[in-house]
């Protein structure tokens, strides 16, 4: 019963992030949506029975592409411009 | 760039053992448990990449150099190669492994269940190699692209 419900929470929470991450004009906030969906998509691999995925999701789409993308906002600009 | 606070830095100075231990963990244990090569080289250059961020590229550049994680990087391609082609020499086919059902290191038959560290023949040396390679590699590129912007806010 739980385990259901966590089946149908969890997707509904990528999705919000993911969401969050494109509306949001502040370039910072919007990579840490993109960490939290990562880490919420791990999350979701290991209660899909994929141990494996969920370690590799979570070192390279929570941590590093996070680091990455930091330090790209770093270099460039933090608030998005309106076209 | 120049480093965080001093705070930053204190916490992740205790939190990156930890991440390193666990990471090197599910590399030795890539034949046993979920995980292996790269998703324990993931999870180093992870820690990495967190102390780089804490203590800034400028520190980091005074102890190590990009040529290095390259030189790494070769390494665990050339050592992972090198034991798929000694399957040759010593087990006739390619990738053959060779070791296992021996007395050496990792020389132990893995059975059904919980299984010994000690088995598994030359796939723990690739994972080894594997490991090595993604490290330096995916910190390599974390690295990179830090020394690339604190050049630009030099000349900036």
């Amino acid at each position: 019963m739980i385990l259901e419900a966590i089946h149908i929470i969890l997707p509904i929470l990528i999705i919000i992030s993911a969401g969050i991450a494109i509306l949001l004009k502040d370039l910072l906030a919007s990579a840490v949506a993109v960490a939290a969906m990562s880490l919420l998509l791990s999350l979701e691999f290991y209660i899909l029975q994929a141990p494996d995925v969920a370690i590799a999701e979570a070192g390279v789409g929570a941590c590093l592409t996070t680091a990455i993308l930091i330090l790209a906002i770093k270099g460039t600009k933090r608030m998005e411009e309106e076209v | 760039m120049n480093g965080m606070t001093k705070i930053v830095k204190t916490i992740a100075g205790i939190s990156f053992p930890f991440i390193v231990i666990y990471g090197l963990y599910v590399i030795a244990h890539g034949h046993l448990t979920p995980g292996g090569g790269f998703q324990g080289g993931a999870v180093v250059a992870s820690g990495l990449a967190l102390i780089l961020v804490a203590y800034g590229s400028k520190w980091a550049a005074t102890k190590i150099k990009e040529h290095d994680l390259s030189l790494l990087e070769s390494v665990g391609a050339i050592g992972f190669i090198t034991v798929a082609f000694f399957g040759i020499l010593f087990g006739g086919v390619f990738f053959s492994n060779f070791i296992v059902g021996t007395d050496l290191l990792f020389g132990g038959i893995p059975l059904a269940g919980a299984a010994d560290i000690n088995t598994g023949g030359t796939l723990p040396l690739m994972n080894f190699a594997v490991g090595l390679k993604v490290i330096a590699g995916l910190f390599g590129i974390v690295f990179i692209m830090a020394l690339a912007i604190s050049k630009k806010e030099e000349s900036a």
